[in-house]
């Protein structure tokens, strides 16, 4: 229980179809927060719902382990240039790992979330599917699920629409029932301090050095500076030297040589991707599948190949050329049939065309 | 829950007296007059309080005139060190097993923390360190910049008794004009204050801790101590500490504390075969340690740190099991902090991690400690194989 209304939800649909439930919200983030993800007032809002809800409320300390697999990896991944999403390594290592070790030595047989996903066994294989509400699926962010996993893993709001579980919660009384979504990461603020610092860049700024770092055109032609090149993702547009006719992308972002180019769209479409350290529903796949490559972006048709050591690389081809991924994000593979999540990897480091 | 709770955690707070609850009653339904004001009714609650005032001056060994009543512990800790700063400036000093009511202001004040040994008690030595810094730092009339020492009489969470005549001693001769603060909010039930209060300056006390109720209690100043009231208004006890006397309270509170003096010593004895019986009960278990010394602790605490074991989970099984029992102190959320008693202290911060506190009180008996023996006992080997298994 975040304290957010799909996990209050989650909590009283599991009540109504006669499990026992124990609410429990993580701590995960000891400092400040304004993005309504597990601050302290989120931690009262989850408790208040509990109480409404008449069952049990416990908040875990976890914060080492947040520390130790999120916070200090995105901190040591800005310095390298690249870009993490700290959502799935939250739900990677606490929420389906941590947590669900706790709840199996509690004596507890599922963890239940509001994530908007569903989990059916079809044909003796639990399979990860989307939300019924498409524009708020987040199958994308939960694919590193295991058959493991996802058999002790409930997903009650996953058959509704965001409208029907406001809805529910409206019904209930519940305090969180018209509590706005959060949308940030959850040690983040997302208000800009007064300068105008974004609450990343602050948050980053006490921890790494930020580099200034000249930007070039794809010519060669000095552009601009930006003032912390670790800040700066493949394919932004915002933020860069502009001027000229065409849109300018970031098309390569060089952090040891504090150097972003920047160029047309053409220059970011690729024929291939490639992902490392795959994580599997059920067994590694090879074929052709969909592939998500942002939390709420369009799939893209390709065909994957698992290769390396051990199966840790997943080579992607595209159908048609596809804008690069920014290196540090989650590629999801989807079955072209089912619908399911088949598994995912991350986007390697960044491979230049200057050599590292 | 149908199951009656096997209350263990008596060092977060005891049930009241029911002598206490009788005495406070009508100050709640007809004595309700505020004190402070001019007609005998008025003088029937104030009576009440000067009264009140007598009792506790008496179990303390203090001046009524010394006893200032308050909001509680928290509240007197405050006052003494942040009032103490405010009229003396200077630094203040105290340990690293403090209370958070302390160390935080101390942390406020920028003061020094210093170190503990492994009894979870101030490392007599440091502390000496640290007044002769401060001594050396001034002029040459050897003026002592250190205005305030609190040292616990007692730790929340080990149990662990302070030897106040040693810290006294050493305050004394290396700060002589340091105001020396004791939180003694865990000590009331099992030390005898009386030989507290000559080695101190100001003593804090909580009622919720002796079998009075909740929000109320005592600082207990010393005569031509300078200390600056946390709260400013209607000048209440003598300018002290402003605000309408919770006449109920401070009533519940003489009563409860008189009570517990008369009791202490028999109290003593019996509470502390209990906690031995639940001690070896624990440690029969294997992978269970006695944080400190029987000897150095007060009878009421049971302190250990399971290896192998979650506190967490522990106390989630536990409270399954209906019994009522701590670790550490819980932050705002309602999580629970790794203690920061047992890092002064060097515990392993493995072994940390397993820490359970079982406190016993006034109204613990034979089957409450047999009944949570069992219950813990049988939680750490469930968690324990739950974790082996994987």
């Amino acid at each position: 229980m975040s304290g957010g209304v799909d996990s209050s939800v989650a909590a009283a649909l599991l009540l109504e179809q006669g499990h026992q439930v124990v609410g429990v919200t993580m701590r995960l983030w000891g400092g400040e927060s304004d993005t309504g993800c597990c601050s302290v007032s989120d931690v009262d809002d989850a408790r208040r719902v509990a109480q409404q809800l008449g069952i049990d409320h416990l908040v875990f300390n976890f914060t080492d382990d947040f520390h130790r697999h999120v916070v200090d990896p995105y901190v040591a991944d800005h310095a390298r240039g690249i870009t993490p999403n700290p959502c799935i390594e939250c739900n990677r290592y606490l929420k389906f790992d941590r947590l669900l070790e706790r709840a199996d030595v509690l004596g507890f047989d599922a963890v239940a979330t509001g994530h908007h996903a569903r989990i059916e066994n079809i044909d003796g294989v639990w399979r990860l599917l989307r939300g019924a509400d498409d524009a708020k699926d987040q199958s994308y962010v939960i694919h590193m699920l295991d058959q493991d996993a996802l058999s002790r893993t409930l997903l009650p709001v996953g058959t509704l629409t965001k409208v029907e579980v406001r809805a529910h919660a409206t019904r209930l009384g519940l305090r969180t029932a018209t509590k706005p979504d959060s949308q940030d990461v959850c040690f983040i603020t997302s208000t800009k301090s007064p300068d105008g610092a974004t609450g990343r860049s602050s948050f980053l700024r006490r921890r790494i050095e930020l580099h200034a770092a000249d930007v070039v055109d794809d010519a060669g032609e000095h552009v601009g500076r930006v003032d912390a090149v670790e800040l700066v993702t493949l394919g932004q547009r915002r933020g860069v030297a502009g001027g000229g006719g065409t849109k300018r992308f970031v098309v390569d972002v060089d952090v040891p040589q504090r150097r972003v180019v920047v160029g047309p769209e053409s220059l970011l479409l690729v024929d291939r991707e490639l992902g490392s350290s795959p994580t599997w529903t059920h067994g590694p796949v090879d074929g052709r599948v969909w592939v998500q490559c942002s939390a709420h972006g369009e799939p893209r048709a390709g065909s994957i190949r698992t290769n390396g050591v051990d199966g840790n690389q997943v080579d992607v081809v595209w159908d048609e050329p596809q804008r690069r991924v920014s290196p540090g994000q989650s590629l999801v593979f989807y079955d072209r049939d089912g619908g399911w999540v088949l598994g995912g990897a991350t986007t390697a480091s960044l491979t230049t065309s200057a050599s590292r | 829950m149908s199951k009656s709770l096997v209350y263990l955690d008596h060092a977060a707070t005891t049930p009241m007296r029911p002598d206490a609850v009788e005495a406070m009653l009508p100050f709640l339904t007809q004595t309700y007059a505020n004190p402070s004001g001019s007609h005998r009714f008025a003088r029937e609650a104030r009576r009440a309080i000067d009264e009140a005032r007598d009792v506790v001056a008496g179990v303390i060994g203090c001046l009524p005139g010394e006893v200032v009543f308050n909001g509680g512990g928290t509240e007197g800790d405050n006052t003494a060190i942040r009032g103490g700063i405010e009229r003396r400036g200077g630094v203040v000093v105290c340990s690293a097993a403090e209370h958070h009511a302390v160390l935080h202001c101390v942390e406020h004040e920028k003061g020094h923390v210093v170190g503990v040994d492994s009894a979870g008690v101030i490392d007599l030595a440091d502390l000496e360190r640290v007044l002769r810094t401060e001594l050396d730092v001034s002029n040459e009339s050897n003026v002592s910049n250190v205005s305030v020492v609190s040292v616990m009489a007692v730790n929340n969470e080990t149990g662990a008794i302070t030897d106040m005549r040693a810290v006294s001693r050493l305050v004394r001769s290396l700060a002589p004009g340091a105001l020396l603060h004791t939180d003694a909010v865990q000590a009331a039930c099992w030390l005898d204050l009386r030989t507290i209060w000559p080695l101190v300056d100001a003593m804090a006390l909580s009622a919720h801790k002796f079998g009075g109720p909740k929000g109320v209690g005592v600082l207990a100043v010393r005569a031509g101590s300078d200390v600056a009231p946390l709260i400013l208004g209607g000048g209440q006890e003598r300018d002290r500490r402003s605000g309408t006397h919770n006449v109920a309270g401070i009533v519940a509170l003489a009563r409860a504390l008189e009570s517990t003096d008369r009791e202490r010593a028999a109290e003593c004895a019996r509470v502390e075969a209990l906690r031995e019986t639940l001690v070896a009960r624990l440690m029969s278990v294997g992978g269970v340690h006695r944080t400190i010394p029987a000897d150095r602790a007060v009878p009421g605490v049971a302190h250990v740190c399971i290896a192998d074991v979650e506190s967490e989970a522990l106390l989630y099984l536990l409270d399954e099991g209906g019994v009522c029992a701590s670790a550490a102190s819980a932050c705002a959320s309602g999580a629970m902090e790794p203690s920061h008693v047992l890092a002064a202290m060097g515990v392993d911060r493995g072994l940390a991690q397993g820490a359970l506190r079982l406190s016993l009180g006034h109204t613990t008996t034979e089957s409450d400690v047999d009944e949570a023996a069992t219950v813990v006992t049988s939680a750490i080997e469930r968690i324990r194989s739950a974790t082996r298994g994987r």
